[in-house]
Order: structure tokens, then C-alpha cells, then sequence
């Protein structure tokens, strides 16, 4: 069984994002980018379904800029087979990253593909979704939990009231939550491996996904901002302050 | 003239509160003709709740035991076959609708908005980027039709008032088979639901067990307020994951939001920021949570709090 991974590269989630002051964009340059947490996840699982004996192979997949090779061999040393650049210097929206997964769908052949619920640079939430439809086959997002068995997977869902489990015929895709894993430390050792593990160049242009049809981003702005309140130094005034805003 | 459906989300009989937010935003383009879709087992009951809410123009029902249970790659299909008479499609930003409006999208081949905060026009909208450290004026194009998920927590609920006429519709097409609904896990709680309450009392790694976090529901039950949690709390077990409030939790926006023991990680201010009022109760008083309070409070947050039940 193959696994194929969703490995998008983010702005670090430590990073506290600046609004460009013409209103241009977020501040990029010399921030510090990663592996895109949920991706992460999605990694971790594919490996210990591969150390189940459940998989045999994992696939990692990113869309990125030529200088994304580092982040791919990142991937590698934390245990994945090979990986597919899909080389774009444009940003790809979530339904033109579906219909380019779709293709390395159809060159790999994968019996399950995870992706993070959301990259928490657009924070999205509609690449996996998108993916499954268009491959017209099941989709198991928010996943929390993830059995396979005789050609099915049976997955937990984090959903608003509390944990749905659905059981999808394989091939699927599953998006993952928070509390699947924890992914594991990549060792010294495996970053030397990971060097010459296969990694595989395909020009988005060769794919015969055209971009450009998605949204359009007029303007970017900080969000409002919540002016510093009060420190009130006991409960009897925190109380009193309550009830002076009819809120006790 | 714009037209828009929504896609109403549903459980255990009663429609989803933030269906009715959706038409809040949906009512904000103007001169729109709203209509809500709702398909379920029975959806009588179902459709006389969308019916009343004030705004709404028709509500169309599908009945089919295949929906029982909303599953999204059975509900896309349904949707996207009736979204060739609307401009718009909208869905509510919970659990239902992040799984189901893409799939919506994708078989439109249109875009998706998600999270829609704020109308600059029938086809321009904001939305939250990075964990809404950035908000977005995004242009949706105009040969396609606008797919948006709302971002329940920048919209009141519309109220009720409304008579909307109730149309019993069929569609033609073919469900997968492929998923099956295996079971539900639902909290067994009296409590008022997190993302509808006007109060949440929320606790976070600083209480230190299951145990402890008693004192959080016994505030909460004092002022009629919801439970909610940070991640830290959630990841340590001490509160089931539907009671988690941040960037990848639920975005709530009650009247007053009482933080015990978070010290307020960007991930979970993003998912409060909305709220009327903040009140932070935690012990090192350099947290980041005072930076957003209004009202702080230093202290032992097991003196403070069961203090501050008494006190209410």
C-alpha cells in the first residue's frame, strides 16, 4: 500500500505575522518557514502505518518554488521513501493544489492520501475536501484517529459535538487534527540518509493545471485590535466591574 | 440581483445556530433573495426552525435517509446540482460546513471563501489569514458562483419573526456509497453550547487535572455559561476536544469570555477576539492574555475562581 503526504512549507508558527504597511502582503523576507504543523501529523501517520505493515511506502508531495528542496529533504529524514517537487514560483490556490494533486494522484496510484486539515498560512481548510471530490472518492477530515483494515479505513473525526467515526472504502483522503500524533525528532543519522533518498522535479507547467482562476487578494490589514483593559486587584472590584457593564 | 443558498447544518433535531448568522452575512449583499437548503431523514421539524428565521425567502427540503447523518461526500453532490440557479453558496464555518462546502466548490469548480468575516460587495468579502494576524479583501470571480463558508463568529444571528415558504424538493443524482457513519461520540452536557452561549468560563493547562477543572464548570454553572478550553488543556485531557477554543478550535464571540489559568497563545486569542468582554484570571502577570483583557486579575486561579463563584 502506498501512502501519498501533503508536505506544504509555512512561515513558522512562532513567527508573529506582520501586515506590510502599504498594505501589500504579510512580511516574508528572512522569516523563518516550516514544515506546515498538520502536514507534520499527516507525516507521522503515514510512517507508523508504514511501520505497521500497513503501508509500504510514503510518498511526500509539496508545491512550491524551486528552493523548496531542503524542506523536502526534511521530510525525508523524518522517514518518507521519496518525495515530488511540483516546481511553482506563483502561489497555488486550494482548488489548483486538488486538481495538481490529482495528477500525482494518477502518476502514483496511492491507496490513501493525508493532508493537514489546513496550512496555517491561508488557513483555508479546502485542499483535502477538493481533492476527494474531484478524485470522486470518500474524504475522513479532522481525523483524531485512524484504523485501516481490509480496504477501509476507519477514522475518527474531531467535529463541533464531540467525535464522529466514519469508515471509508480505500483509496480515500484524510485530513488530520491536532491529537492524531505526535510527530516524531528527526535523528542526525536519518538527515545523512535522507540525502540520497529520491527526489523526484516536475515543472507545474508539465501538469496541465492551469492557474490563476482562484480568488483574488485585493488588500491585506492588521486585524482590529483589542485596546489593553484594566487590572483590577482583587475579586470584589472584578466583580464590580461586571456589574457596572450589566454583565453580573 | 444576487441569490443566495445556504447549506444548513443540523444535529439531533435542531438546526445549527449559526445558520441563522449565515443569513446575517447573506443579508448583507444587497437586494439578495435568500433561501435555505435543508436536507435530512425528516426535515420538517428542521425546516420550520429555517422558516422563522427573519430574511429568509423559501426553504427548500430534500428528505432521503441517506442524510441522516450529514456526510459531506453525500451532501456536495445535492447542493452543487441546485447551485446552477444561485449566485451564491453559503455555509456555515463549523464542523459540517468546512467538511462539506469545499467539496460544494470543487464540484462548481469555483473557489472557496473561507471564513467570511465581513460584505464589501456582492463578489468582495475579508476573510482571517494566519491565524487572523492578517485579514484579507478578497475579490471572488464573477462567472463562477461564490462559495463561502461564514465566519459564524463576525455575525449576529438573525432573529426569528420570519415565514418563509417551505418547498419539498427532489434531486436526481447518484450518492457514493463509499462512507458509512459508524457512530457519534457526543458530549453529555446540560450546559449551553460553546459557540451559542453569551458567557464562557474556559480553563487551560494551569489547572493541572480532570479533577481540577471543576471549579471551571462550577463558575459556569453559577452564571449559565459554557465550558470551553485552550489546547494545552485539551491535549492534557482534562476536557473532551469539543470544548477547544482557538485558530483550529471553535471561534466563539460571547458577551463575556472569563479565561482561568491561559496564558493566551495567538492561537487561542484568535478564537476569542470577537468577545464582548475578557476577563483574565492567571498567575504570572506578564501572560499575553492581560494584553487583550479587559479586566485582569493576578492570583491563584483555585482562590480566585471558586472566590468569584461566590461573589456572582
Amino acid at each position: 500500500m502506498k501512502i501519498l503526504v501533503g508536505y506544504k512549507r509555512v512561515v513558522d508558527y512562532n513567527v508573529r505575522i506582520q501586515v506590510k504597511s502599504d498594505g501589500s502582503g504579510v512580511v516574508t523576507d528572512g522569516v523563518k518557514l516550516s514544515p506546515n504543523p498538520f502536514d507534520e501529523i499527516a507525516l507521522e501517520e503515514a510512517l507508523r502505518l508504514r511501520e505497521k505493515g500497513v503501508a509500504t511506502e510514503v510518498i511526500i508531495a509539496t508545491i512550491a518554488p524551486a528552493d523548496a528542496q531542503a524542506h523536502l529533504r526534511n521530510g525525508l529524514a523524518m522517514g518518507a521513501n521519496r518525495a515530488l517537487h511540483v516546481v511553482s514560483d506563483q502561489p497555488v490556490s486550494p482548488l489548483e493544489a486538488a486538481k495538481v494533486f490529482l495528477k500525482l494522484i494518477e502518476k502514483e496510484q496511492p491507496d490513501i492520501v493525508l493532508l493537514g486539515k489546513q496550512a496555517i498560512d491561508d488557513d483555508a481548510n479546502q485542499t483535502g475536501q477538493m481533492l476527494a471530490t474531484l478524485w470522486g472518492r470518500p474524504q475522513a477530515t479532522f481525523a483524531s484517529a485512524v484504523d485501516v483494515a481490509d480496504g477501509a479505513a476507519t477514522v475518527t473525526r474531531e467535529v463541533d459535538a464531540g467525535l464522529e467515526v466514519l469508515k471509508v472504502q480505500l483509496p480515500a483522503v484524510i485530513t488530520v487534527d491536532l491529537r492524531l500524533n505526535e510527530p516524531r525528532f528527526i535523528k542526525l543519522p536519518d538527515i545523512m540518509k535522507a540525502k540520497s533518498k529520491p527526489l523526484e522535479t516536475l515543472p507545474l507547467a508539465d501538469l496541465g493545471v492551469a492557474l490563476g482562476g482562484g480568488l483574488k487578494t485585493v488588500s491585506f490589514a492588521p486585524p482590529a485590535k483589542r485596546s489593553k483593559g484594566v487590572m483590577v486587584k482583587d475579586v470584589g472590584e472584578l466583580v464590580a466591574a461586571l456589574k457596572a457593564k450589566g454583565l453580573a | 440581483m444576487s441569490k443566495i443558498l445556504i447549506v444548513a447544518d443540523h444535529l439531533n433535531g435542531h438546526l445549527n445556530g449559526a445558520v441563522a448568522r449565515c443569513v446575517s452575512a447573506a443579508r448583507a449583499i444587497d437586494g439578495a433573495e435568500i433561501h435555505i437548503l435543508v436536507l435530512a431523514a425528516d426535515p420538517a421539524a428542521l425546516a420550520a426552525e429555517a422558516a422563522a428565521i427573519e430574511g429568509v425567502a423559501k426553504v427548500l427540503t430534500v428528505a432521503d435517509s441517506a442524510h441522516a447523518h450529514l456526510i459531506a461526500q453525500q451532501v456536495a453532490p445535492v447542493v452543487a446540482k441546485l447551485a446552477a440557479g444561485y449566485s451564491h453558496v453559503f455555509g456555515p464555518s463549523s464542523s459540517f460546513g468546512k467538511d462539506v462546502m469545499p467539496a460544494i466548490a470543487a464540484l462548481l469548480d469555483a473557489p472557496q471563501v473561507s471564513d467570511l468575516m465581513t460584505v464589501e460587495g456582492s463578489h468582495r468579502f475579508t476573510r482571517p489569514i494566519y491565524a487572523g494576524n492578517a485579514i484579507i479583501t478578497v475579490e471572488a470571480p464573477a462567472d463562477k458562483p461564490v462559495v463561502a463558508t461564514v465566519r459564524a463568529a463576525s455575525w449576529p444571528a438573525t432573529g426569528a419573526g420570519g415565514n418563509a415558504a417551505v418547498e419539498a424538493i427532489s434531486v436526481e443524482v447518484s450518492l457514493p456509497t463509499h462512507t458509512q457513519f459508524v457512530e457519534l461520540k457526543q458530549g453529555n452536557s446540560d450546559r449551553p453550547d460553546l459557540q451559542a452561549a453569551a458567557k464562557v468560563v474556559s480553563g487551560g493547562r494551569a489547572l493541572g487535572s480532570a479533577d481540577s477543572f471543576k471549579i471551571i464548570y462550577s463558575l459556569a454553572d453559577k452564571i449559565g455559561a459554557a465550558v470551553g478550553a485552550s489546547r494545552a488543556a485539551v491535549d492534557a485531557g482534562y476536557v473532551p476536544n469539543e470544548l477547544q477554543v482557538g485558530q483550529t478550535g471553535k471561534i466563539i464571540a460571547p458577551q463575556l469570555y472569563i479565561a482561568c489559568g491561559i496564558s493566551g497563545a495567538i492561537q487561542h486569542l484568535t478564537g476569542i477576539k470577537d468577545a464582548g468582554t475578557i476577563v483574565a484570571i492567571n498567575k504570572d502577570a506578564e501572560a499575553p492574555i492581560f494584553e487583550v483583557a479587559d479586566f485582569g486579575l493576578v492570583g491563584d486561579l483555585f482562590t480566585l475562581v471558586p472566590e468569584l463563584e461566590k461573589a456572582l
